[in-house]
């Protein structure tokens, strides 16, 4: 047992379970809600080091060797989105020090965090498809629970559409399962990639295809499956919506990402053209919906939605430029969009409104705050030298490089649309005097996370050639299943 | 046997995504249940029915003879149960939390959040 595969996952567990015997105490409940956060970060780190320089890192429960016992691996790719959730995770509860109510603490807001990224990391640690299943559910059983927390009306009335609309999704994933289950009589990723290889049913593995498609693109919220996604996000706590923001779809991205290049390898065009549509159209209708609204996360749930686009383009057109793009455009991007909803509660707390209209005088009163939300604001939108620039450079090139102008075209359009967006919150929020004459309050410790967030997008801007051959060597990764396949079915203990 | 539970999972389906389809929270619920027990259903048959052949390896014989039923759907069945049985009383707890603070059964009345 490789306890490096396994401390990401038994870390939080570990974590939630002293925040529920400190259960009458919120202030040690905070404290332990850190720590353990920073304690994922530590091991997550030191997992990335192992799979850097060793190679992919595979454990298996009890010992059983690889198709019947639970798989645990851990390639570049997974090692990586496990250190940006222990990031994620040790912001949030940073910001959430100074942002939850106590009400919600009260209530469990500690643990459930823990339990959510206990969740996340063992979606992103699994090697077998039955494990993903359940490592899913246990992150929406926790998102649940966080979504409805509080029992605001518009709470309640968001989170019964995110729940439904999950839960569809967990039952056509479950459906696909049991359907790939009679066709290999296999659930290890590994062992199933072998035996799919060998059968020949085109049709069918079309079949499954899309279905794994529809179920992971609800989760990830890709075009026409995205609507549960701008009708909850707003409405939960700041520090929630964060979390979400950052993590939840993109574990949604993930799995498209494994499924699509390890178990669906051949035989999958139909599902592989479908794919460039649906970014394109992900992109586009994502960044019109946010062009609408005039609510500060409104326009950022959209944005996740046309963000999300991007990532799909490198699975679309499956080079390894694109496939290197996409990695790097996942990295970027959970690091600026969970920062941007942070920014977006502290100008709530500064102004007293997340509506642009109802808001402004920050820049006059605190020009600090209004540059770190230029930050990952322009790198959002794709402004040189920051992150969201190289990620959408290497996929406009990749683009390029197969050909497929319709889809450059797309993607430069809505980096247009996208810093339109950013303006409208900068000239709202910002730049304009406040409508009522009021000074914006000071926002105190919630400018901490907010800065060291901003700093790694600006380190990940100017340092992208370390970050570039990362993402590079994951695509290879990523590219040669077969590296994959050997060092799970092949590893001894 | 296969027809039959083809038929039977067939109609799950339907009925579960009619009742998504409905206005009323109850029924949206009741829905979602039935949807996952199709999907349940579904691996169960996926893992082809045999009667009397449990996997188990006879006297003398130091393989599984090839007809036999599969126990590792059932497994994974038992363990989407659980799952299912927790999401649906979370479920029932919500849509009651969600009648209390807006008065209403009636999801179409729950578009204020929408865009």
């Amino acid at each position: 047992m490789n306890l490096l595969l396994v401390a990401p996952i038994l870390l939080p567990l570990l974590t939630a379970a002293l925040c529920l015997l400190a259960w009458k105490s919120v202030r040690v409940q905070r404290w332990l809600g850190v720590a353990g956060s920073a304690a994922l970060l530590a091991s997550a780190l030191a997992l990335f080091a192992e799979v850097h320089v060793r190679g992919i890192a595979v454990s298996h429960a009890g010992e059983w060797a690889a198709p019947f016992g639970i798989t645990l691996a851990a390639d570049l790719l997974g090692a990586l989105m496990v250190v940006l959730g222990g990031i994620v995770g040790l912001m949030v509860s940073v910001y959430s020090l100074g942002s939850i109510d106590e009400g919600r603490e009260r209530f469990g807001f500690h643990p459930l965090v823990q339990i959510l990224l206990m969740g996340v990391c063992g979606a992103f640690l699994t090697g077998d498809l039955f494990n993903l299943y359940v490592w899913f559910e246990v992150l929406l059983m926790a998102s649940f629970v966080l979504t409805a927390l509080g029992g605001e009306r518009a709470q309640m009335e968001g989170a019964i559409k995110y729940v439904t609309l999950n839960l569809v999704s967990s039952a056509i994933f479950l459906a696909a399962l049991g359907l790939l289950y009679g066709l290999t009589h296999s659930l290890n990723m590994a062992d199933v990639s072998l035996r799919l290889a060998r059968l020949n049913y085109p049709a069918l593995e079309n079949l499954l295809a899309v279905l794994f498609f529809i179920a992971f693109g609800i989760k990830a919220a890709v075009f026409p499956l995205f609507f549960w996604l701008p009708a909850s996000y707003h409405t939960m706590p700041v520090s929630v919506s964060a979390l979400f923001a950052g993590l939840l779809t993109k574990v949604g991205v993930y799995a498209l990402i494994r499924v699509f290049t390890l178990v669906f390898r051949d035989d999958v065009e139909f599902v592989k053209e479908l794919m460039l549509v649906v970014a394109c159209l992900t992109m586009a209708v994502g960044v019109l919906g946010a062009v609408a609204q005039m609510e500060m996360r409104r326009i950022l749930s959209f944005h996740i939605v046309s963000q999300i686009g991007y990532m799909i383009i490198g699975l679309a057109l499956m080079t390894p430029l694109a496939l290197a793009g996409t990695v790097f455009y996942l990295a970027h991007h959970i690091i600026v969009k969970t920062n941007l909803f942070l920014v977006s509660g502290a100008v709530a707390r500064a102004t007293g409104s997340f509506e642009l209209k109802k808001s402004g005088g920050l820049y006059a009163a605190q020009p600090g705050l209004a540059l770190l939300f230029l930050v990952p604001a322009l790198s959002l939108a794709g402004i040189p030298p920051l992150s969201g620039f190289w990620g959408k450079y290497i996929l406009v090139k990749a683009g390029l490089e197969s050909g497929q102008v319709v889809l450059v075209v797309v993607a430069l359009a809505v980096s247009v649309f996208t810093m339109i967006s950013m303006m409208k919150i900068w000239s709202e929020a910002f730049w304009k005097p406040h409508p009522l004459g009021l000074t914006p309050a000071p926002v105190g410790l919630l400018n901490g996370p907010i800065a060291a967030m901003a700093a790694m997008t600006l380190l990940i801007g100017f340092g992208v050639e370390p970050v570039m051959q990362l993402a590079e060597r994951s695509a290879q990764q990523l590219l040669d299943p077969q590296s994959y396949i050997t060092a799970v079915l092949e590893a001894r203990r | 046997m296969n027809t039959l539970m083809a038929l039977l999972i067939g109609i799950l389906y339907a009925s579960g995504m009619y009742m998504v389809l409905r206005r009323s929270m109850v029924k949206l619920i009741i829905g979602l249940a039935l949807l996952s027990h199709a999907a349940n259903l579904l691996i169960f048959t996926m893992a082809t029915l045999r009667r009397d052949r449990p996997p188990l390896i006879g006297e003398g014989e130091t393989a599984l003879a090839a007809p036999y039923a599969d126990p590792v759907p059932q497994a994974l069945i038992l363990t989407a149960i659980v799952i299912g049985f927790a999401v649906s009383a979370f479920a029932a707890i919500m849509i009651h939390r969600v009648y209390q603070t807006t008065g209403t059964d009636d999801l179409d009345q729950l578009h204020t959040t929408d865009s």
